[in-house]
This record gives structure tokens, C-alpha cells and sequence, in this order.
């Protein structure tokens, strides 16, 4: 028994106790549901196995909306539990583990998988390809991703969740103070989703760089896919500092190293810096791309061209450099100095210039515009003034010596949920909302939708903006209960209503999925918002081969121009078209690589030998596997393409 | 009308936060350091929600003036590229304010890492301040005492922490003197602080540290330098000494309350020496004299392995 004793929740609580038996029960569900409609094999060939861009799209979407509501579901408890002093609903250990797991489910099991569900989805229809220039890697980029999420979430039923913040800042995280396998889940299932994104990172910049249409330069590439290129030049660059981090502290925790030790010469603050090396960038990798989505929306609905569409792509380009000089802003109080924090601090300061450029951009973007405010367009517009207040408190937090009053209280928190919740949430819920129907073929209701909207600034705006105020009067973060003398009480009631009014809007995001698969109409043709760039060029749905004739570009908005000059983007005759074939093994390694991690979180190493060579025969087989994918007919062609044109 | 709801909250709030300002610990500073950051805090505040200001006019303005619905059926908005003038204002006017912004925050960062503004010609009185999970050890090496979980200092003298842990990194922290600095188990930060007035501070672990985190705080009283004279003596006739036996049980983890011993754990479980780990931050020689003046006897052996790693 004693072997079975580690899967053994350290920590137990009557919640933890009903989720086991409700992941049960979910899991019962799926397989009893898939096998009574016969749908194991339509699972495997179309969604399991598939190589399609668009497809894989629609995975991370589906996995970054399941974790939107489990990182949602952290918020609501953690706040909870702060809406009044001395509260007992949640003790310090599940608070810890709580605000721990939030942090990392927000950051890279939700708003990450929703980045790249967006640039799956988009990028290649963008810039007129018919695939990534990797499909099967592509492919296992999502496994690995969806694996890692897997595994960091059974952590809460099988031994317990990490416990030392998303942060995971050393010695706290080592052995000597954290005994509970939560954080082995920690360094492993993000090292796993870490290697899917690194591989995503060099996939979607040879995409971009090699696979562009006809006529499509660098500097007429749509402002989505140029955000998506940089934000994958950083994650190339980012990444593998992670890699390294995670590394090391794996060893230190389960091979007895001293990387980051308190004793035989470990150095904790090295952690701290790798981990910011990477986790700068990494807002970065968030905000870039969202910054793009915004873009395309903002100019779609004003029904204007970008304005300076030469300094947004500069602006990205300097945001991206300095995003990696700044990352000891994130710890001005570990005592480098003032020469040291006067250099960062001007750093991080300086970014406040070219991001500046991009919100007067996009301000001068409706200048003589025509705007019409749909959901898309409302989420932008509720983004420019919620994120201009994120970003100006970021720059009161770079002053450092201001920011030794700031750092690690409530002020911080705002901040970054300030940044993240309108710059990045609203982003990604603005382009699923955006992008849906050529997802679907139906557009999402309007009307539900611009509840959402409201509901989520109203609720934010009352759930944040105390925070501040509680940050400075030395409210400090990742406190799970305060005395009621310190008078932070009624502000966080007020967080936790906010927080509450914000569950409602996200729940009315699925209610408005559900309200529209059954109510809307399905005859919305290919291009409902009257868009300007190519991926509202194609039928909708899209067929599988994306384009029949790639499409000859002369401008920025290539479509725009066919619709009101007539310029002509489909030009010659159908040829036959070269497609990638699906393929179970990314799907398969996925699954090793799962069973790899479980192994090294408990550290049962037969079981991890035996998965580490199965992952190497995975990559053997592949590399030595003849496959030339297949070609689609012309006749086939003809043939999809009479049927879509007729629907439309 | 749709924009109503945001603007007012912001006005809202940046309303409560200055009128609050003599009520927010941080915004209501006890001693220079602290007065220096919340002049900072005050100052950009103003700057950030002028910033502000400016984008939510431009926003609205938009919004009202080329709504669809205030423009005929057949308007076509225009192709703009771009505006050199536009865009150097753009560029232009920030860069003014950040450079404004950085001269004053290098400034302040000089001030904050030096001695009290006003003390300089006063002798620091040098504390030492560790964490352990989850208490704060003051140790007064000049007086050879040591508190638990309170600290006493006098008021009109510029206070010279000298911060460690045992365990995990946590960070010190009165608000109404001055910023949180780390305190780390392999090298000694220094933070320099003063109360310009007798009063009594709250003071806490500001950087999570486990799961007594929430409760890691400690009472901080500025009072006369004769009544701390006063108090010091009475330490020194009336408590027990601290031997290597107690200071160990005080390590293990927990919360204690108050406590006070004769004598300070730094003979006998000495700092990390090399200040800053041997990389020699900002260890002024001001410093390097004080290191001398307390009790370092002991240390001389100890030479961390972090020296080993830089050669």
C-alpha cells in the first residue's frame, strides 16, 4: 500500500473530495457518450489525428475556454474567501494552492492556448496558405500543450497542486519547504505545454516568413499576422530560458541538486531571474498578438484602413526588444542597488513610448471613420481606456523606488489584472467573437453579446479598481486572511462582487453559444462584418485546402480592395493541391509524454524509462516514415467549390 | 452616455485614493524614505491621470463624431496613411514624459538607498532584521539584544537593517517609514529608514513565504531616544539570555508572539557574510564600517560559498 500512499491528497478537503468523484463521473460520461453514438471513430479520424490548422484551431480554443472557467473558479474562491476578515472558508493551504494554480492556469493554460487558437486559425487563412509549414509538428504542439494541462490539473485529485505561487519562486518551492509533489507538477506538466509552444514559436515564424501568397511583402502582411510573427520571434527567444529553469529546478527537486538551494551554495535568486527572463517576455507573447487582434477589429468596424500602419509594426518590434531588458523590474527589492534599478526602471518605462504609439493609433483609426459598434468592436472599444489605466500604473510601478511600496501588494495585482483581463481577455473573447462565424458559419447573438461586454468592464472596474487602493494602504498579495482593524474589508466585498458580476458575463458567454447553435442564422455568407483582409476572402466553412487558387496581393487589405475596386485576387485556373496527411502519432507521443510526466512527478522511474524510449521511437518512426501527403483532384476542387459557392 | 460608467469610475477613484491620502499607510509617511516614495506616488498619479484624461476625451470625441449612425448611407471613410507630425507627437510628448519621470526616479532610487535625507550626520543604528518561517528576529548588536517579533527604534535616528532569512525569501516591510527590501538566506540587503517622529507602524513580510505567510507581521514603536535608552536597559537587566538551544526552538517553523533575550543570535549563527552574497551591491564603505562595529568576530571563517562560485 505504501507504494499507493503518495497519490494520496496531502491536504484534503470535502471540495477536493466531490471533484474527484465529478471528474469521475465526467470522464464515465464522455467515454459512455462517444461509445453509444458510435462516435470513437469519427473523434479519431477528424479531430484526434487531424493535421488542419483550423481544426487544431479549435482545440486550444475549446481547451482555453475549459480553463477559463477552472482558473474562473479559482478567482471566485480566492476571492471569497478575502470578501471579509478572519473568513474560514479556504485555510492558508488551499489558498496557497489556489491563487498558485489560478496564476498558472490563467497565464498558460488559458490565455496562451487562446493565442494560439487565434493564430491557428487565422494566421495561415491571413496570409493565403493552405496549411502551417510544419502540420504535423503543429499538430503536436497541441498535444503536448493540451497533455501538460492535463497533467498540471489532476494535481488537485492526485497528490496535491503546487503551493508556492505561479511564481514558484525558490527556496520556498524546493524540497525543504514544499514536501508535497505539487510543485514536481508545476515544473513538469509546464515544461511539457513549454516544449508544444517552442515548437509552435518556430513553426509559426517559418510560416509567416515562407508561406506567404503571391505579392504579400513583409510590410503588407495584415497587422494580426505581423503581431503573431513577432510574439513568435519572442517565444523562440523566451522559451528555452524556461526550459532551462524548469530544468534545474526539476533537479533540485528530484535529484537532490542545488541550483537554487538555501545550503551548499544555491543561489535562490537565480531562479527569480530566469524565471522573469522568461516571464517578461512572456507578457509580451500575450499582449502582442491581442494588440493585433484589436487591429483588425478596430479598423474592420471604423471601415478605415490602420492608421501608421509603419509605426504599429516598429512599435511591435521595439516592444519586443525591450522586452527582454526589463525583467528585474519584477524584483526592484532584491537589493541590486540604485544603479541597477535606475537602468531598469528607464527600461521599463521607455516601453510606455511605443505602446503609447499603438493606443493613438488606433484612436487616429476611427478619426473620419465610420464606426459601427458590434461585439468585436465594443470589447476594443471598452479596451482602449481599461488598458491605458493598466499601463499608466504600469509606469508608476517602474519608478522602482516607488515601486519598494508597491512590490507584492494588492497595487500589483491590479495592475497586471489591469493589463491582462482588458488587454488580453478582452482580445481573445473579442476575436472568438470576431472569428466565429468563420469558424461555424453562424455569428454569435449581438445582443447577449453586448451584455457580456458590459457586464465583464462593470464587474472588472469594481472588482480591481479597490485593489489599488488596498495595495496602498499595505494590503500585501497572497495574504489568505487579514483582521478586520486593517479596514480592508469593505474593499474586498467590493472585489468580490465585481469578481461575481464578472462569472456572470463569462457564463453568458456560453449561454450565447448555446442560444446561438440553436437560434441563429445560418445564412450569413462568407464575409458577415464586411472585413478587409483575406481570411474573409475564402467560402465559409472553409474548405479544407483553404484556398483553390492562392491569392495574388497588391495591398495591405487585399480584400477590401477586390470588393471596392474590383482588383482581382483569384486569378488562373485549379490546379491540383498538395495536402498534408493525418497522422495518430502526435496524438499518440501526446499521450506518452502524459504518462512520462505522471512518472516523474512521483518519480516512478521504470514507468519514466519506458516512456522516455517510447517517445524516442515516436520521433524514429517519424523520421523514418515515407509520407508525401496527398493531392486533392481538380475535379475535387470543382466539385467542393460548386457546393460552397451555391451555399453561400 | 456608454462611456459614462468607466469615466466615472476612474474620477471616481482617483478622487478616493487622493482624498485618502492621509488615511493609505503608504500615503501617509512617517519618516523621509517614505515621504520620498509617496511624493513619487502623488506626483505620478497626476501625471498618469492627465495621460489618461487625454486618451478618454480623444476616445469620446471619436465615439461621438463618427458614430455610423451620425453619417450619411453613403459616406466612405477616407484612406489615411499617417501623419509624420501626428506621429512625432505621438512619439514625442511621451518620451518628454519619460524622461521626466526617469530623472525622478533615478533620483529618488539614489535617496532611498542611502541614508535618510536630513540624518546624514547622525550614526545608523544597525539592526538586524531576519526571517524565519514565519517571525521576524531583531537582533541590536551595539546594545547585545534581541527582540522577537516587535521592534523598537528611536525616533530622529537613522535606522541601518541589515536583512537575512532563515528559509524561504521574504521581504521587510514598515509602509509608513519606507519601501519592503528582500530579506534572502544567502546574502545580507541592506535598507535604510527613520522615523521622524515617536509613533507606532505596522510592519509585515510582504513577499509570500508559505502557509503562515498571512500572520508573518511584527509592531514597530519609534519612541525618544531616552526612552529607548530606558527600554534597552531594562532589556538588559531583565531578560533571559539567548542561547544556541533557544534560538534554534525559535527557528522551528510557527508563530510566536513577542519575545525579548539578552544577547543576539549573530555570535553564534552568524549572517551570511560577504555582504550581498560577495557581489558588493551597494555597500557603500559607510557600510563596510558598520559591518566592522558590530560583532564580527566569529564571522571571519565564514566565507560563503557564493565567493568560491564568483572566482
Amino acid at each position: 500500500m505504501d507504494f499507493f500512499d503518495r497519490f494520496a491528497i496531502p491536504h484534503p478537503s470535502p471540495v477536493i473530495y466531490a471533484s474527484m468523484v465529478a471528474i469521475g463521473l465526467t470522464v464515465i460520461a464522455i467515454i459512455a457518450g462517444l461509445t453509444y453514438f458510435k462516435k470513437w471513430g469519427y473523434l479519431w479520424r477528424e479531430w484526434l489525428t487531424t493535421v488542419d490548422h483550423k481544426r487544431i484551431g479549435i482545440m486550444y480554443l475549446i481547451s482555453a475556454l475549459l480553463m477559463l472557467f477552472r482558473g474562473g473558479v479559482d478567482a471566485i474562491m480566492l476571492r471569497a474567501q478575502l470578501a471579509t476578515p478572519e473568513a474560514k472558508l479556504l485555510d492558508a493551504q488551499h489558498y496557497n494552492e489556489i491563487f498558485s494554480t489560478h496564476g498558472v492556469v490563467m497565464i498558460l493554460f488559458m490565455a496562451m492556448p487562446f493565442i494560439m487558437a487565434l493564430m491557428n486559425f487565422v494566421v495561415p487563412l491571413q496570409i493565403g496558405a493552405r496549411d502551417v509549414a510544419f502540420p504535423r509538428l503543429n499538430a503536436l504542439s497541441f498535444w503536448l500543450f493540451f497533455m501538460g494541462a492535463m497533467l498540471f490539473n489532476i494535481s488537485f485529485v492526485i497528490g496535491g497542486s503546487p503551493d508556492a505561487g505561479w511564481t514558484s519562486y525558490f527556496p520556498l518551492a524546493g524540497n525543504e519547504f514544499s514536501e508535497s509533489v505539487g510543485t514536481n507538477y508545476y515544473m513538469i506538466a509546464i515544461q511539457i505545454a513549454g516544449i508544444g509552444t517552442l515548437m509552435t514559436g518556430i513553426n509559426f515564424m517559418t510560416t509567416i516568413l515562407k508561406m506567404r501568397t503571391p505579392g504579400m511583402t513583409l510590410m503588407k502582411m495584415p497587422m494580426f499576422t505581423w503581431s503573431s510573427l513577432v510574439a513568435n520571434v519572442i517565444i523562440v527567444f523566451a522559451f528555452p530560458v524556461l526550459t532551462v529553469a524548469l530544468a534545474l529546478g526539476t533537479m533540485d527537486r528530484l535529484f537532490g541538486t542545488h541550483f537554487f538551494t538555501t545550503d551548499a551554495g544555491g543561489l535562490d535568486m537565480l531562479w527569480a531571474n530566469l524565471f522573469w527572463v522568461w516571464g517578461h517576455p512572456e507578457v509580451y507573447i500575450l499582449i502582442l498578438p491581442s494588440f493585433g487582434i484589436f487591429s483588425e477589429i478596430i479598423s474592420t468596424f471604423a471601415k478605415r484602413n490602420l492608421y501608421g500602419y509603419k509605426s504599429m509594426v516598429w512599435s511591435m518590434v521595439v516592444i519586443a526588444g525591450y522586452s527582454f531588458l526589463v525583467w528585474a523590474h519584477h524584483f526592484f527589492t532584491m537589493g541590486q542597488g540604485a544603479l541597477t534599478n535606475s537602468i531598469f526602471s528607464i527600461t521599463t518605462m521607455a516601453i510606455a513610448v511605443p505602446t503609447g504609439v499603438k493606443i493613438f493609433n488606433w484612436l487616429f483609426t476611427l478619426y473620419k471613420g465610420k464606426i459601427e459598434i458590434t461585439t468585436p468592436m465594443l470589447y476594443a472599444i471598452h479596451f482602449i481606456p481599461l488598458f491605458t489605466i493598466g499601463g499608466v500604473t504600469g509606469v508608476m510601478l517602474a519608478m522602482s523606488a516607488a515601486d519598494y511600496q508597491y512590490h507584492n501588494t494588492m497595487f500589483l495585482v491590479a495592475h497586471f489584472h489591469n493589463v491582462i483581463i482588458p488587454g488580453v481577455v478582452y482580445a481573445m473573447l473579442a476575436g472568438l467573437t470576431y472569428y466565429w462565424p468563420k469558424m461555424f458559419g453562424f455569428m454569435l447573438n449581438e445582443r447577449i453579446g453586448k451584455w457580456t461586454v458590459w457586464l465583464l468592464s462593470i464587474g472588472f472596474l469594481l472588482a480591481f479598481m479597490p485593489m489599488y487602493i488596498t495595495g496602498l494602504d499595505g494590503q500585501a498579495r497572497r495574504m489568505y486572511t487579514y483582521s478586520e482593524s486593517t479596514g480592508y474589508g469593505p474593499w474586498n466585498m467590493a472585489s468580490f462582487i465585481g469578481a461575481g458580476i464578472m462569472a456572470i458575463g463569462f457564463a453568458l458567454i456560453v449561454y450565447n453559444i448555446y442560444y446561438s447553435i440553436r437560434y441563429a442564422s445560418r445564412d450569413i455568407g462568407s464575409d458577415p462584418w464586411d472585413a478587409r483582409t483575406l481570411e474573409w476572402a475564402t467560402h465559409t466553412p472553409v474548405p479544407e485546402y483553404n484556398f483553390a487558387i492562392s491569392p495574388q496581393v497588391a495591398s495591405i487589405e487585399p480584400f477590401w480592395d477586390s470588393k471596392k475596386k474590383g482588383q482581382e485576387l483569384f486569378k488562373g485556373s485549379y490546379e491540383k493541391i498538395h495536402m498534408p496527411n493525418n497522422s495518430g502519432i502526435p496524438f499518440i507521443m501526446g499521450c506518452i509524454f502524459f504518462a512520462w510526466g505522471f512518472s516523474f512527478v512521483f518519480g516512478i522511474w521504470v514507468p519514466l524509462i519506458l516512456t522516455t524510449i517510447g517517445i524516442f521511437v515516436c520521433m524514429a518512426l517519424r523520421s523514418f516514415e515515407i509520407d508525401h501527403g496527398h493531392y486533392i483532384s481538380v475535379d475535387e476542387i470543382e466539385e467542393t467549390e460548386t457546393k460552397l459557392r451555391g451555399a453561400n | 452616455m456608454r462611456f459614462k460608467w468607466s469615466i466615472l469610475a476612474i474620477v471616481f477613484t482617483v478622487i478616493t485614493v487622493l482624498s485618502g491620502c492621509d488615511r493609505l499607510l503608504v500615503l501617509d509617511p512617517k519618516g523621509p524614505q517614505a515621504k520620498t516614495q509617496a511624493d513619487d506616488i502623488i506626483m505620478t498619479i497626476w501625471i498618469m491621470a492627465f495621460i489618461v484624461l487625454v486618451v478618454f476625451a480623444l476616445l469620446v470625441y471619436m465615439l461621438v463624431k463618427y458614430r455610423a449612425s451620425k453619417q450619411s448611407k453613403d459616406y466612405e471613410p477616407p484612406h489615411i496613411e499617417g501623419s509624420k507630425l501626428v506621429e512625432a507627437i505621438c512619439i514625442g510628448v511621451p518620451i518628454i514624459i519619460v524622461t521626466f519621470l526617469s530623472i525622478m526616479s533615478v533620483k529618488s532610487n539614489y535617496e532611498v538607498e542611502a541614508t535618510p535625507k536630513g540624518y546624514e550626520n547622525q550614526k545608523p543604528l544597525v539592526v538586524y532584521a531576519s526571517s524565519s518561517d514565519w517571525k521576524w528576529h531583531f537582533s541590536y548588536p551595539e546594545e547585545n539584544i534581541e527582540t522577537v517579533n516587535y521592534l523598537y527604534i528611536p525616533a530622529d535616528r537613522p535606522i541601518e537593517f541589515k536583512l537575512y532569512s532563515y528559509g524561504p525569501i521574504t521581504s521587510f516591510w514598515i509602509p509608513q517609514l519606507g519601501g519592503q527590501k528582500y530579506a534572502m538566506s544567502d546574502m545580507v540587503t541592506t535598507l535604510h529608514l527613520a522615523a521622524d517622529e515617536p509613533g507606532e507602524f505596522m510592519g509585515r513580510n510582504a513577499n509570500f513565504s508559505g502557509k503562515g505567510f498571512a500572520e508573518n507581521t511584527f509592531d514597530v514603536k519609534a519612541m525618544s531616544q531616552a526612552e529607548y535608552d530606558e527600554w534597552v536597559q531594562e532589556v538588559k537587566e531583565t531578560a533571559k539570555p539567548l542561547s544556541e538551544k533557544k534560538f534554534d526552538q525559535l527557528l522551528e517553523p510557527g508563530h510566536l508572539g513577542r519575545s525579548t533575550y539578552n544577547g543576539t543570535h549573530l555570535k553564534f549563527s552568524p549572517p551570511p557574510s560577504a555582504e550581498n552574497g560577495g557581489h558588493e551591491h551597494n555597500s557603500t564603505k559607510a557600510d563596510k564600517e558598520d559591518m566592522n562595529h558590530a560583532d564580527h568576530e566569529n564571522m571571519e571563517h565564514e566565507d560563503m560559498n557564493m565567493d568560491d562560485m564568483n572566482e
